[in-house]
């Protein structure tokens, strides 16, 4: 009976549960809940309590003299220590979950804008909120959302899977999320941006894995032909290997001899040692720097003589090297 | 508590009231008299409180329907930076230190005055030079940012961000010179016999919020200066185009900011101690718990700021980290309220329109600690962070706490401070509506941010209209409240009775002398032999 009414409760007032960890979430909110209940009767109780009992009678009341009492005084600082720390560590768990991205998961590059979202699959599909479209993601499988702004920041909030992570220009943030079953799920901008902060609204459909293919699939055949959004971005970036000149230093084959660059072959995700000893895991934004500000890392075997490319390469170029150095095993 | 001969303990300073000792405007303006510097803060931050109340109605009324209902998105924009910018800067930070601190510290700890006056007089001109500067964008394009000005968005935007900036920068130098004068004050001029384990625990709280002052205020400075050189000189410090980063700037803002947050509410603890003793007529149960708990709060209040930034892009150990103290505020905050709990059990309680507000503040300030809590937890913040139940939270701290403290603080003070009292009724009537009006405006604030709807919207879903229409005849009755606190405030002028020098019957220095004070506080000073809360 109890476990009813706290699933019950775990579900009021909050949206429908996109996933798993809305669901963890859910029940570590209705543990607060009710915790805050039973505290608050407590606290204000005794207060109601007192101020009835102890109502003044005369204008020359005696009160009891009672200055301390160390043993109480602990009491109530060691218990809601204690559970402080408890509901510090369920927070921790279900934010390890959210963070704890799983290995084979299906990225979307989401792109924050004043004042709409664009979505991009890697065959080269684009979605745009502010057309109406709806953001489709399979459902039962994960789905890892690269996160950037082209302006100020704004936040990628769905309420639905009580995820959310901030949109920064010039660094890329992410999240993940797996929808439970398929539904529609409603998208915030969480950051304060200006004028129409409250007005970039978008619309996440999931659907089944073999639906969401075929939808992948009749998108990508809509899509107009277009020098640009034909291409698959690993293959702009491919393009952009030569045309930048990075094929000069940089290797893309496995078996091709060492140049003056390290090879991207195996790049992506591996541990990146560098001269000063330090190491990093070669991500988006490890690799986003070196191409901005290559002087900064230095990798271990290597001169540092490669040229900055700020200035000379956009946000969007960014993107399409990365994800073709990410298909370079 | 302490001794004085029978003809120092006198019920009317008469032409020695500090009111009219001196006459006219520029004895005012001129004064280094700390009760007169206190008057003077409180005209200018009740004023600032009218106006920043006045956005607070435009934003709800705009909020009354989705969609447009009296302003466009712009408007609204300016309206809820005001609002902010104007509430936490102009009036929640300076009103209980700068106006009470003021008035009551000195005379607490038996003395004559601050221990620079001079000093305390300058503060009062740079808070109103920096308010000034900063209402002036009011009539000068105004400023969208929020009151948080995050970057980029305060760098790109054409509205005035750079005079709102300087504004709080100057406020903050204020803040700064008014803490180390309490500071000062509090070490250096107490009367013979008050030892510091006698002093009230309305100065414990007043020192614990001055060392804040100072070590905090700085950084805000700082980073509001390099917002300026960002703007008007074009370094790249926070502005990705320019190389800079934009989360540092959420770092250094919090830095000061969250600290901040105990800026404006531990003076109101401090109130919250007072009232509870005088109206219960009993000692204060853990007198040494409650002091130090302040210091543990603002201690911690240091190494927390990053719980404003959980998905800012931060890293997730330092997410863990800042979570994990982020739950130790919840210990010293909790042994607060059980001591004041505690101070009550077998008390003598009488619910004089003052004691209403504390009891107000025990019961909304509980709600806003609890949901402290769920704020804290990592898990809970991913979903509940930059939606409406952070403003329901903060607004049930600094509303329902700081400022129902603070209403109840100048219902108690009032009679010390122009000798006549206000009506008792009118007090409790203000407190009806305010109270009632605060938990319908913020608690729907609550399940709305359960359901999703971010903070800072002009527009929303149609499903959020009903409790937003809730919220916003909430705000009616909150402002209708504090027009009855106003017309006590007018009519007691006006018609009040006559106040004893203890009205209430508290044990503290300041109702052993005259009300209104001499313009020394006492004839001669006083010799303190009890602790400040000895009913016996």
């Amino acid at each position: 009976m109890f476990s009813l009414h706290f699933t019950v409760l775990a579900n009021t007032f909050m949206p429908v549960q996109g996933s798993e960890i809305a669901v963890d979430v859910d029940y570590h909110y209705a543990f607060l809940v009710i915790s805050s209940l039973i505290a608050f009767i407590i606290l204000i109780g005794g207060m109601t309590l007192f101020i009835v009992k102890y109502k003044r009678q005369t204008e020359n009341d005696k009160t009891a003299y009672i200055s301390h009492n160390h043993f109480l005084e602990f009491l109530w600082s060691f218990i809601p220590f204690l559970i402080v720390m408890g509901v510090f560590y369920w927070g921790k768990v279900i934010y390890d979950k959210h963070r704890t991205f799983p290995e084979k998961a299906e990225e979307i590059h989401v792109i924050a804008q004043k004042w709409a979202w664009e979505f991009k699959y890697k065959n080269g599909v684009s979605i745009e909120s502010a057309k109406g479209e709806v953001l489709h993601i399979p459902v039962g499988k994960p789905v890892r959302f690269i996160i950037s702004s082209r302006d100020v920041l704004h936040s990628f909030f769905i309420p639905g899977f009580r995820n959310k992570q901030d949109a920064i220009p010039g660094r890329f943030t992410s999240m993940w999320i797996e929808a439970k079953q398929e539904g529609e799920y409603q998208v915030f901008c969480a950051e304060y941006c200006g004028t129409g902060h409250s007005n970039m609204p978008a619309r996440i459909r999931a659907v089944a894995p073999e639906a969401y293919v075929a939808w992948l699939e009749e998108k990508k055949a809509n899509t107009p032909v277009d020098p640009n959004a034909g291409n698959e971005m690993a293959m702009k970036g491919a393009s952009l290997y030569k045309e930048l000149g990075c094929s000069g230093c940089h290797t893309v084959a496995s078996d091709a001899p060492k140049l003056s660059g390290p090879s991207w072959v195996g790049l992506f995700g591996s541990k990146r040692e560098f001269a000063d000893g330090s190491s990093v895991v070669g991500d988006e934004n490890y690799i986003r720097e070196s191409i901005l500000n290559p002087m900064a890392k230095i990798v271990k075997g290597y001169a540092g003589i490669m040229p900055p490319y700020v200035g000379r390469v956009s946000d969007e170029e960014i993107d399409n090297i990365i994800e073709y150095i990410k298909t370079l095993k | 508590m302490f001794t004085l001969t029978q003809a120092e303990q006198i019920q009317d300073a008469g032409e020695k009231n500090y009111l009219i000792h001196e006459k006219g405007l520029w004895s005012w303006l001129t004064t280094v008299d700390h009760k007169r510097i206190a008057i003077m803060y409180m005209i200018a931050v009740l004023t600032f409180f009218l106006i920043g109340g006045i956005f607070a109605l435009l934003i709800r009324l705009e909020l009354f329907t989705p969609g447009q209902t009296i302003v466009s998105p712009d408007t609204y924009n300016k309206f809820m930076t005001f609002h902010g910018a104007i509430m936490v800067f102009m009036v929640i930070i300076p009103a209980i230190p700068a106006i009470f601190g003021n008035f009551v510290l000195p005379i607490m700890l038996g003395a004559k005055d601050v221990a620079f006056p001079r000093l305390n007089l300058a503060s009062w001109y740079i808070f109103m030079i920096g308010a000034i500067l900063a209402a002036s964008t009011l009539f000068l394009g105004g400023v969208d940012t929020g009151w948080t000005f995050y970057t980029p968005y305060s760098i790109s935007t054409s509205t005035n961000v750079v005079l709102t900036v300087l504004g709080a920068f100057t406020m903050g130098m204020a803040s700064i010179l008014t803490g180390l004068n309490f500071v000062v004050t509090i070490h250096k001029l107490r009367a013979p016999g008050q030892t510091m384990s006698r002093i009230p625990l309305f100065v414990w709280a007043i020192y614990a919020t001055s060392i804040i002052q100072i070590l905090a205020t700085p950084v805000l400075g700082i980073t509001l200066l390099l917002i300026a050189a960002e703007r008007i000189l074009g370094v790249g410090i926070f502005d990705p185009t320019l190389g800079g980063d934009p989360v540092l700037f959420q770092h250094f803002f919090w830095f000061y900011s969250h600290p901040a947050v105990y800026i404006m509410v531990l003076p109101a603890m401090g109130i919250i101690s007072e009232l509870i003793t005088t109206f219960s007529r009993k000692t204060i149960f853990g007198y040494t718990a409650i002091a130090y708990s302040s210091f543990a709060i603002a201690g911690v209040s240091f190494i927390v700021w990053g719980h404003h930034m959980y998905v800012s892009g931060q890293s997730e150990f330092a997410g863990k980290l800042f979570s994990v103290l982020t739950m130790l505020v919840g210990v010293p905050t909790a042994i607060k309220l059980f001591n004041w709990i505690a101070t009550m059990y077998k008390g003598s309680i009488r619910l004089d329109a003052p004691m209403l507000y504390a009891i107000g503040f025990m019961f909304l300030f509980t709600i806003g600690g609890l949901t402290g809590i769920f704020l804290a937890s990592l898990g809970m913040d991913v979903h509940f962070h930059d939606t409406y139940f952070v403003v329901a939270h903060f607004h049930y701290v600094m509303v329902g706490g700081t400022l129902m403290a603070f209403t109840g603080g100048l219902l108690y003070w009032f009679p010390k401070m122009f000798g006549k009292m206000t009506s008792d009724t009118l007090g409790r009537i203000s407190w009806v509506f305010v109270f009632t009006g605060f938990n319908v405006t913020f608690f729907p604030q609550f399940i709305l941010g359960a359901m999703g709807m971010p903070r800072r919207y002009y527009d929303y879903l149609p499903e959020y209209t009903s409790l937003n229409q809730i919220s916003t005849v909430g705000s009616w009755l909150i402002g209708l409240g504090f027009v009855i606190v106003l017309i006590a405030i007018i009519k007691a002028f006006i018609s009040g009775e006559k106040a004893s020098a203890n009205p209430w019957g508290g044990k503290t220095l300041e109702w052993k002398t005259a009300s209104p004070p001499h313009y020394e506080n006492f004839e001669t000073t006083p010799v303190v032999t009890e602790g400040p809360y000895e009913y016996r």
